[in-house]
């Protein structure tokens, strides 16, 4: 084929200007796409927040609320489940297991949640994946707290290290549960999920840390610490010498705890999710939320997803810059074709031939572009992937092109096309009325 | 065969002939011109006197709306613009001012470019292609420039490449416009030799387009587009 050939010669002729052309396509490509791929990710990422649960249970709430304090760590519980709401369900026929949370005490900003050992069995992230420990292993008494890997990476917390879990939401907490220190057993291994920023305490570790407190408040000593209190406090523990032999430690065994804040639940087959949520919510002895995550997420991530929108705009003008500056280049270039022009003219080329010389040019040029962006975008998905999860717990798949990408990509091959024809066509025209000799 | 068939017409013959761009004023009425199969024309004239216009006319890339263009027996103003590109593809030869060669093709891929652009002028020429363009070659003395770009000859090796591309396929008229007038005296001489020596060769006519009359007297005949062209003379 003598067409596609002298198009590359041509090009290969103008090697930078062609250079410069395919790599603003490439990059406006490589925008599109990439847009496309972190879209994607971050929408994976979040609706991966959590998984494997089958419904989310706490008390009437709106189910942002619930899914909001519950599985991202944001708001406050808007109230409590009894103990035996909670019993009720993790012993029911349609339950295969449950992981209860209680929520309302935080250290240095981060949440301190008492959960039971089904946490770390059955909770799961990012399609399955479970919990698993960088070091150490689960809270298995009262004074044992296992810390996200973010935790304990901004603290700095290492194994056997005691912490002081403050009461409330807020980092400013003004009551310290000083009486009642945790030592680190464990440090989980990072999710890119909330987990990451939270510590796991036994629901007894919960209970204890709020022995005599009545109503949210703590019992009279404790209330108003004095120096010298904390100081006595401190040689006592120095005495026991060992954590957790403490001599105001509260009653070992787990104190059964009167209240949960929420709990999950995984059922044995889907078909018992969907009588179990409605069972939940029409609970007669206490008022009840229940919410299918996968929904409930997919539901709030059509709600904040609309920046993404914003972005696939912002990249498709981008696109369309790359193709105009594609155009300038193939049009600047066309004035000092003319002479070219006017030889093909004269061995005999029709006008066809000089337009689809032209046109095969600028197509060439942006399917060069368009498949240098791609390669650009998974090279640097490939070479980025690493350090964007290990930085932002963000994982961005590697995964084949999507319809949509493939549909952008189609159409900036034949906008490349469609571009070629503009300068083309002034060709074909100028040929005409030039005849062999180009008026300079 | 049309090879034997043109001998007995003239190269060109006129006849009658008006043109005019866009609805204008005629910039071309010439009664009879014509152009004897075989010899060497040089045709003069004045620039404006129409020289570009009569070109493209007799290369088929314009068309004229009356009159009679017959180049090699046949009446180009009776075929469609794609027959005019095919016919000059296959049967002309042509020579422009300057600028003849495409810049990122070497010499010999520039030689060889018509006989790829028409199938039917590949015909003509029998053998490798790459023969025939380094026989012409070697008539023109331009065989050590084969594998040279355009950007790296003198302007008159450009213009001997030129003429090889011309020759290439044995076309029956070439026709040159001012091909010569970039070149000092000497060269434009040598020039002037190897292209009659491979016209003659390849038996074909050559019109040769020039304002500088002194080298009217290297050729057979000699034309005055200026006196041939009744436009001119309305127009003043």
């Amino acid at each position: 084929m003598l067409t596609p050939r002298l198009a590359l010669q041509s090009l290969r002729n103008r090697l930078l200007a062609t250079t410069l052309t395919v790599l603003s396509i490439a990059f406006s490509v490589a925008l599109l796409v990439g847009i496309e791929n972190i879209r994607n990710g971050l929408r994976e990422s979040f609706t991966g927040t959590i998984s494997g649960v089958d419904l989310i249970v706490g008390p009437r709430s709106s189910s942002v609320q619930l899914l909001l304090y519950s599985v991202f760590g944001m708001g406050s519980p808007t109230g409590n489940i009894s103990w035996e709401t909670y019993t009720h369900f993790r012993d029911h026929p349609a339950v295969a297991w449950t992981i209860p949370y209680s929520l309302g005490d935080n250290h240095r900003g981060f949440r301190v949640i008492g959960t039971t050992d089904a946490f770390y069995e059955h909770f799961r992230y990012r399609e399955g994946r479970s919990i698993a420990f960088r070091e150490g292993g689960p809270a298995s008494t009262d004074h044992d707290v296992v810390v996200g890997s973010e935790v304990a990476d901004r603290l700095e917390y290492a194994l056997g290290d005691e912490i002081v879990v403050t009461h409330g939401m807020g980092a400013a907490g003004i009551m310290d549960h000083d009486d009642a220190p945790f030592r680190i057993t464990g440090v989980l291994e990072r999710t890119g999920t909330p987990v990451d920023r939270a510590l796991y305490v036994t629901l007894g570790g919960i209970e204890a840390m709020h022995a005599g407190w009545e109503g949210g408040v703590p019992p009279m000593p404790s209330f108003a610490p004095p120096p010298e209190d904390e100081n006595e406090a401190g040689e006592a523990d120095d005495g026991a010498a060992a954590p957790g032999t403490r001599a105001n430690e509260p009653p070992p065994a787990s104190v059964e705890p009167a209240q949960i804040t929420s709990f999950f639940v995984g059922t044995p087959t889907r078909f018992e999710m969907l009588g179990l949520q409605r069972e939940v919510n029409d609970f007669q002895q206490e008022p009840l939320t229940a919410l299918l995550p996968g929904i409930a997420l997919a539901e709030m991530w059509r709600t904040v997803g609309y920046a993404e929108d914003g972005l696939r705009i912002v990249s498709f003008f981008v696109v369309i810059v790359g193709l105009l500056g594609m155009l300038v280049s193939l049009y600047t270039a066309l004035d000092a074709r003319r002479r070219e022009m006017s030889i093909f003219r004269a061995i005999g080329a029709g006008p066809g031939r000089i337009v689809s010389l032209l046109v095969v040019e600028s197509g060439f040029l942006a399917a060069a572009g368009a498949l240098l962006g791609v390669l650009l975008v998974y090279g640097g998905i490939l070479l980025s992937q690493g350090a964007v999860e290990e930085r932002f717990g963000l994982l961005i798949p590697l995964r084949p092109l999507g319809t949509l990408e493939l549909g952008y990509l189609a159409a900036v091959v034949v906008a490349g096309f469609i571009i070629g024809l503009v300068p083309a066509i002034k060709a074909y025209r100028t040929t005409l009325t030039d005849g062999l000799s180009p008026r300079s | 065969m049309s090879l034997e068939a043109s001998a007995q017409h003239p190269a060109v013959r006129i006849e009658n002939l008006v043109f005019s761009y866009r609805k204008r004023e005629p910039v071309l009425d010439i009664e009879v011109l014509e152009v004897p199969a075989g010899e060497r024309v040089f045709l003069h004239g004045a620039s404006g006197s129409g020289k570009t216009t009569l070109l493209g006319l007799l290369t088929g890339v314009l068309s004229a709306e009356q009159g009679v263009v017959r180049v090699l027996g046949t009446d180009l103003t009776s075929l469609s613009g794609s027959r005019r590109d095919a016919f000059r593809g296959e049967r002309l030869g042509y020579i422009f001012q300057m600028f003849n060669l495409i810049p990122y093709l070497t010499a010999l891929d520039n030689i060889i470019l018509p006989c790829q652009v028409s199938s039917s002028r590949r015909a003509r020429v029998r053998g490798p292609l790459e023969d025939e363009a380094r026989r012409i070659a070697a008539r023109l003395e331009i065989t050590s420039l084969l594998d040279s770009r355009p950007g790296e000859l003198s302007v008159g090796q450009q213009q001997r490449v030129a003429a090889a591309r011309a020759l290439i396929g044995r076309p029956q008229l070439v026709v040159a416009d001012e091909p010569t007038s970039a070149l000092d005296s000497d060269r434009r001489d040598l020039f002037l030799d190897l292209l009659f020596d491979s016209c003659r060769e390849a038996g074909a006519t050559l019109l040769f387009v020039s304002h500088d009359r002194s080298l009217e007297d290297r050729f057979d005949r000699s034309l005055s587009l200026s006196d041939v062209n009744r436009a001119l003379v309305k127009a003043t």
